[in-house]
């Protein structure tokens, strides 16, 4: 027969790539799961993704730019600074958060069926990613609107999303095996989360930190020549952008990357015993 | 040809003694269930940290295509963990397994089923989950609204279903399986008569088509009525295997004999105090028909002996008869009497085809002047009673705690004349 496998102690490595491969039409039904159900019994539906972060930003430029006086980069105006941030930040924070609760919220798959487990934290980015395309198309529809204009810059979004993604599926499998050995990280997540949204230059522009003494340490934080980028790919060359930023964000979002697929490979035959 | 060829698989689970709170671990488990069984004996084990626990040891077998293997032991034998090691839910710590062949395993049914979402939405969900194509579903998908009935409520959430609906639908999605293996869990036990008697018979045709079939029940009945091979576990280990008819008398003879007597013959070391003291306690079957276990047929006597050690009290006693998971079904006791010093002996008799099957535990208690507890031995004896029916093709879980049969008659009282 054509189909043979071999099952022992870490014995799963050989086909898993291959597995992971031929269940693709999983991913997608897995990923579809989660965005029908998303909005299930809300009453505004999907106006949601709309809402929130419209909402956000509202907020941001009333209590940074109204009430705290703060000043967006030259020449841009302040809410569109703020709503373009929001936009990809969300997207990581949605995804990392996602991802990182993914093998928990499908426990009940994970001790009854297999798959290679890979599928679930990959599936789980679907809601964050549909999120941030209408966030991103309503940033377009704003800054045409508001008579900014759009940069040529655009065609780099895609890098920056894809490396948003590498970040966010780097750190969140970490803490998704974590997660399901000790739940504290489920406390610690929204934490992080929220933390994250003060030290990254979303209601700022990170030229403020430009010259002060902490500046390198700042800029070790990748997501923060993320956000730079991506604001430069949105409103062009007048938003701060320091491309030697890029190098270390992506040289460090790989490594993160290819040690977590390793760590979350080695613990994931073993997540059973623990759920 | 072997389709399933096993060598010396283990599993070993390590038992973490310090976690005290949070979810139940395997540990609170395991030392539950001992701690019912064995009162007392495992006491030094709190202060060990880490303990291994084997689950499966050295278990080694080979399983021929068309196959069609039952598999039995009590709660705990490993039958579920041989099974989650099968379906690649987890690992073995050592040994290895060949499998050759697509395999299906149903541990559940309907897995991962997502309440908000509708049955036709879920029938593709569940159908992905269980490793069917797209194609696959959609060529099965009108058998399967079919089978399990719910054509009208194709578009409704399936949080919005009975519970027998949902069954249905699950089982019917894992019965449109094409695996040349498929491995099933307990699964019969769910569903109404009818739909009982369809899954057994697509079990029955899975296997007919030549393809292999693992069925892990506690339903002899079922497994008798299915399997032509059998399996038989105990604390891990393989213990027997070959015909289902075999195997099932064998592991009926074991189980019969597990806790059915309790007896003391030292006076001083007797449990009880300085009125009374136990000397035994007993469940004694009455077998018929060559039986060797207990089964819902057979009646059972309660032999007690106990010595009284003040005279002129005036004592009586009562049973207390639990299930085992400790709903009480019943407590019944003798009348008061007055007795002497010496040996009090007594017997309390549980007619044939009273209570279902299932497992019971008996609890003892000795009163006197009718109010005051003397003593009371809890969990003193326990004891199965197998499942036994006739004349029926249902093979469900017979509801209820008690299964007798009463004097209840059907006739006819009138006659339709078509004209």
């Amino acid at each position: 027969m054509k189909h043979t496998i071999t099952i022992k102690a870490g014995g799963s490595e050989k086909d898993y790539w291959k597995d992971l491969w031929l269940n693709r039409q999983l991913l997608w039904i897995l990923s579809k799961r989660d965005i029908s159900v998303r909005y299930k019994q809300t009453l505004l539906g999907l106006a949601w993704s709309v809402l929130r972060p419209l909402m956000t930003m509202g907020i941001m430029v009333f209590v940074f730019s109204l009430v705290a006086k703060l000043e967006g980069d030259p020449g841009i105006p302040y809410p569109l600074m703020v709503l373009s941030g929001i936009t990809i930040w969300t997207f990581f924070s949605n995804t990392f958060t996602q991802i990182s609760s993914s093998i928990l919220i499908n426990s009940n798959l994970v001790s009854k069926v297999y798959f290679p487990r890979l599928l679930m934290p990959l599936s789980s980015v679907a809601v964050g990613f549909v999120d941030f395309l209408i966030t991103f198309v309503i940033f377009l529809v704003f800054t045409v609107v508001s008579g900014y204009g759009l940069s040529w810059n655009i065609i780099f979004v895609p890098a920056f999303v894809i490396l948003t993604f590498f970040i966010s599926l780097g750190f969140g499998l970490f803490f998704a095996v974590l997660n399901v050995r000790f739940r504290d990280i489920g406390q610690l997540i929204p934490f992080i989360v929220q933390v994250g949204f003060y030290i990254c230059p979303i209601a700022y522009t990170s030229r403020l930190v430009e010259g002060q003494w902490f500046e390198s340490i700042y800029k070790l934080n990748p997501i923060v020549g993320i956000i730079d980028g991506f604001r430069w790919c949105l409103l062009g060359d007048k938003a701060y952008f320091d491309p030697q930023s890029l190098i270390s964000t992506t040289i460090l979002s790989l490594i993160t990357l290819v040690l977590s697929i390793v760590y979350f490979r080695k613990k994931e035959n073993t997540f059973v015993d623990h759920i | 040809m072997s389709v399933i060829v096993a060598e010396n698989i283990s599993k070993k689970y390590i038992i973490d003694h310090q976690r005290k709170s949070g979810t139940p671990s395997l540990r609170d488990v395991v030392s539950d269930t001992l701690g019912k069984v064995f009162p007392g004996k495992n006491k030094q084990d709190d202060f060990a940290e880490k303990e291994e626990f084997w689950a499966l040891k050295d278990v080694s077998f080979r399983i021929e295509q068309g196959d069609r293997i039952g598999i039995v032991g009590h709660n705990g034998a490993g039958k579920s963990t041989l099974l989650k090691i099968l379906s690649r839910i987890t690992e073995p710590s050592t040994g290895q397994i060949k499998i050759n062949g697509r395999i299906a395993s149903l541990l559940e049914v309907g897995t991962g089923f997502h309440p908000e979402l509708t049955g036709r939405e879920n029938i593709f969900l569940n159908g992905a989950i269980l490793g069917m194509s797209k194609t696959e579903i959609k060529q099965s998908f009108d058998a399967i609204v079919d089978f399990a009935g719910v054509e009208k409520f194709l578009d409704t959430p399936v949080k919005r279903y009975s519970s027998g609906m949902y069954v249905r639908l699950g089982f019917a999605i894992a019965a449109h399986l094409n695996p040349e293996i498929l491995i099933v869990d307990e699964v019969l036990a769910v569903g109404d008569t009818e739909f009982q008697k369809k899954s057994l018979g697509k079990m029955r045709d899975v296997s007919e088509s030549g393809r292999t079939l693992i069925f892990v029940s506690h339903n002899l009945t079922a497994i008798q009525a299915l399997c032509n091979k059998s399996f038989y576990f105990e604390k891990g280990r393989l213990v027997d295997q070959g015909d289902t008819t075999h195997i099932v008398t064998n592991y009926l003879s074991q189980v019969s004999h597990k806790s059915l007597e309790k007896h003391w013959d030292d006076i001083n070391h007797a449990p009880g105090n300085d009125q009374v003291r136990i000397k035994s306690f007993k469940v004694v079957p009455e077998f018929q028909d060559n039986l060797s276990h207990i089964d819902v047929r057979t009646p059972i006597d309660f032999r007690f002996e106990f010595w009284n050690m003040e005279e002129g009290a005036n004592l009586n006693l009562s049973l207390h008869l639990y299930t085992f998971t400790g709903e009480c079904i019943f407590n019944v006791g003798t009348q008061s009497e007055s007795f002497g010093k010496g040996l009090v002996t007594g017997t309390c008799h549980i007619p044939g085809n009273f209570l279902n099957d299932g497992s019971y535990v008996v609890s003892m208690m000795i009163v006197k002047d009718t109010s005051t507890v003397l003593y009371n031995m809890e969990e003193a004896l326990v004891f199965d009673i197998e499942d036994y029916r006739e004349n029926v093709t249902w093979y469900g879980k017979w509801p209820g705690y008690i299964r007798p049969q009463l004097n209840f008659s059907i006739r006819q009282t009138e006659h339709l004349v078509n004209d």
